[in-house]
């Protein structure tokens, strides 16, 4: 039975490639972040460690690159010879991208990480068996290894602070490899919901945490594949496309004055993360 | 020079290799001894390392893979030129592996056993390795074949296998000799068990040729796809400096040339502590040099080759992670690969080199030391700058860990190994008998032309 499974339907088990296959229906959880609106002020990470169950390593991990932080602010300091605190500075939220076409899963030797129907890149922490590959060959360098056995290391979440843990979020042992999920959790009670009521997920009804936080509202998160939500407007009017790898409007000659981009879009990877650049001055 | 005595008479052949099985040189117990006591130290770090997880071993977020991928691509390389020898130049008719093949298949055994074990020391969770193996299953989860990982997977329990086998078929008659010739204990058990019933019969000998032959021609293709393998999880992936046509034959170049210099250190390691002096001749070290020379140049060319494609592309990922190997933290590392894999060899180059045994020992040294730090410049610089400028890193550092844990490898291949050539005859017995008679025929023959010559000038 399960060799049949195998030489049957093994593609069903694969994720949807972005060119010329089955779109998605009715779901496509993508996002936008507008960098403009960005302050850098890291409420989404946090929002992040308190959603997700993220440990907190501590100062010698952080210093030895062990942090796991799903959602980070990057920091590029302006390089105009002023200096701190005169400095400018530009801020790049960066989680997991949730490509398309994601470098990690194919490479996983277990299938642990794998494409849901939605368009969301999936995490099976019980079966990962803690190859690394995935991270080896992912360019944004969004996946974190649980190195230690964090729920038993002290002071990750010291006594009391472990109540606060989310019941709906898995606490990861040692030797997994996790990563941004899109907040699943909370996509996955939604659509629950509205399928007990016979309709699909209403824009807005889902937030992620990061989003939740987000002071400036900086980001938004949605359903690519409804032409009334606001990230799917959003990208239409920044006239960026999921399943290209070079945007019509950036081939045209001169360029574009829109300000919509994907990172790392021509190693065509499909990410279903927009940014939109900056355009003012550097904030100090 | 001659590759061997022809006028060695054949029970004295039995009687000096059965004698490697009984009386080596004290120098055997040191190197033992010191193996296992390297081992013991790369136990002690991977139980560490079991209990407390990965971190141990000073990875980080972007850097996920450090020493031990790298010396598990060490270890499947040197495995390589095992069955260059015993089966391609088998093959070739090449009468002078006959002494050495028999060590050369057992190392790379001993290296694919090692190799492996790298795989389940890198794992995050170790306990779950069966995952990666496609057995059926009531929840009909299977692994991805997609992954260049699990190709990698069955290409080395393959070749494992098949060399096991190879290794064993090769030994039978061998082991048949060994039987006849000890004396009653567990060893007599042991060979009685394990040479099949083997006489020496017409119809025996004629079976074992077909057989060996057989596995010999199947190994070859095996030997090449196992390290192209090894190569996809590098050049399948996007990385710069990773995604590289060229790879697959530079990866089996770099495997062969590790190989052939493990076996030069092998060879002198043996021929003193085995006192096979009369066996392992120095034209025979002569000839291996001889091929781990142009091997050499092969894998510089390559090497040149990925260089100067770089160099000239349009990648400007891969270009700025050369300069940084050149220049970078890691560029002692670089330069000493390039030195020892590239300008060290051409000592090989002068015939008074060739045959002088602490030069080619300390050269073969060198050889495997810039092999090694070539897997390692695979690997590590990769991740301190990749695609992603946000995660570059050029801190990170092996811990003691990791560095335990390559270090205890080497003596468990050496422990492995040495065990293996106390228990098994480590100079085919049955092929140098060939040898010799191959050479006393050409001998007679070239006696019988030489008389004709000269009756025939008589008869003018």
């Amino acid at each position: 039975m399960s060799i049949s499974t195998l030489l049957e339907n093994y593609s069903e088990y694969r994720h949807i490639h972005p060119v010329d296959d089955v779109p998605h229906n009715p779901y496509k959880w993508a996002m936008a972040i507008d960098l403009d609106a960005c302050s850098g002020c890291n409420a989404c990470s946090v929002a992040c460690y308190a959603e997700n169950n993220l440990p907190v390593v501590g100062r010698e991990k952080f210093a030895h690159g062990q942090v796991m932080h799903w959602m980070r602010i990057e920091r590029y300091w302006d390089e105009d010879g002023r200096e701190f605190p005169d400095q400018g500075a530009r801020f790049l939220p960066m989680m997991c991208q949730q490509c398309e076409a994601a470098p990690c899963e194919t490479v996983c030797p277990v299938g642990a990480t794998n494409h849901t129907p939605d368009g969301i890149n999936s995490q099976i922490y019980n079966r990962c068996i803690g190859s690394r590959y995935c991270s080896a060959n992912c360019p944004y360098k969004v996946r974190y290894f649980n190195w230690w056995d964090y729920p038993t290391t002290d002071n990750v979440w010291p006594a009391e602070m472990n109540l606060q843990l989310n019941p709906d979020v898995t606490v990861r042992s040692k030797g997994v490899m996790e990563k941004c999920t899109f907040c699943i959790q909370r996509v996955t009670v939604a659509k629950n919901d509205a399928k007990t009521q016979g309709r699909l997920v209403r824009d807005g009804e889902v937030q992620t945490a990061c989003q939740q936080a987000c002071p400036t509202s900086a980001i938004t998160f949605g359903n690519l594949v409804d032409p009334n939500s606001k990230v799917h407007k959003k990208w239409q009017a920044q006239q960026v496309e999921l399943d290209k790898d070079e945007q019509t409007k950036d081939m045209a000659e001169g360029g574009s004055e829109l300000r919509g981009y994907r990172i790392y879009e021509q190693l065509r990877p499909f990410p279903s993360v927009m940014y939109m650049e900056r355009v003012r001055e550097s904030a100090i | 020079m001659k590759d061997i005595r022809e006028d060695i008479a054949w029970a004295q052949i039995n009687k000096d290799v059965l004698k490697s099985l009984e009386n080596p040189r004290k120098l055997y117990w040191v190197i033992l001894f010191i193996a296992i006591a390297m081992v013991g130290v790369a136990v002690g770090c991977e139980v560490y390392q079991y209990n407390t997880g990965l971190g141990v071993g000073n990875f980080d977020n972007p850097h996920v893979w450090g020493l031990y991928i790298a010396t598990f691509i060490f270890w499947i390389g040197m495995s390589h030129s095992g069955t260059l020898l015993s089966a391609i130049l088998h093959l070739m008719h090449a009468d002078w592996r006959k002494p050495i093949y028999r060590f050369a298949e057992a190392m790379t055994t001993f290296s694919l056993m090692t190799a492996g074990l790298f795989v389940a020391v890198h794992l995050g969770r170790v306990w779950n390795i069966y995952f990666a193996l496609p057995y059926p299953n009531m929840r009909q989860v299977w692994p991805n074949f997609q992954s260049p990982l699990l190709w990698d997977a069955m290409a080395i329990f393959t070749y494992l296998s098949s060399s096991i086998l190879f290794l064993y078929v090769g030994m039978i008659p061998d082991l048949a000799i060994c039987r006849d010739n000890m004396h009653p204990g567990w060893r007599k058990k042991l060979y009685t068990a394990i040479a099949l019933g083997w006489e020496g019969t017409d119809r025996q000998w004629r079976n074992f040729r077909v057989t060996y032959l057989t596995i010999a021609c199947f190994l070859i293709p095996l030997a090449v796809s196992v390290h192209s393998i090894v190569a996809s999880d590098f050049a399948m992936s996007q990385q710069p400096g990773w995604h590289i046509t060229s790879f697959p034959p530079y990866f089996v170049a770099g495997a062969l040339y590790s190989g052939c210099a493990a076996i030069i250190t092998l060879f002198i390691i043996l021929r003193y502590v085995f006192k096979f002096e009369e066996y392992m001749t120095m034209s025979i070290l002569k000839k291996i040099v001889r091929l781990t020379f142009a091997i050499a140049m092969v894998w510089t060319y390559l090497n040149l080759v990925e260089y100067a494609s770089v160099w000239y592309g349009d990648d400007q990922a891969a270009k700025h992670l050369l300069i940084q190997k050149a220049t970078g933290t890691y560029a002692p590392f670089w330069w000493m690969m390039n030195f020892c894999g590239s300008v060290v060899p051409f000592i090989m180059f002068f015939k008074r080199f060739q045959t002088h045994i602490p030069v080619m020992f300390s050269v073969s040294l060198l050889l495997n030391l810039g092999m090694w730090l070539e897997r390692w410049m695979i690997v590590s610089p990769t991740f301190a700058d990749g695609y992603y400028p946000w995660t570059w890193d050029h801190d990170q550092w092996p811990s003691f860990v990791q560095w335990g844990i390559v270090f205890g490898s080497f003596g468990w291949f050496a422990m492995l190994f040495m065990i293996f050539c106390k228990i098994f005859p480590s100079v085919s017995m049955y092929e140098v008998k060939e040898m010799v008679y191959h050479r006393s025929l050409a001998t007679k023959k070239l006696e019988a032309t030489g008389k004709l010559a000269a009756t025939g000038k008589g008869a003018h």
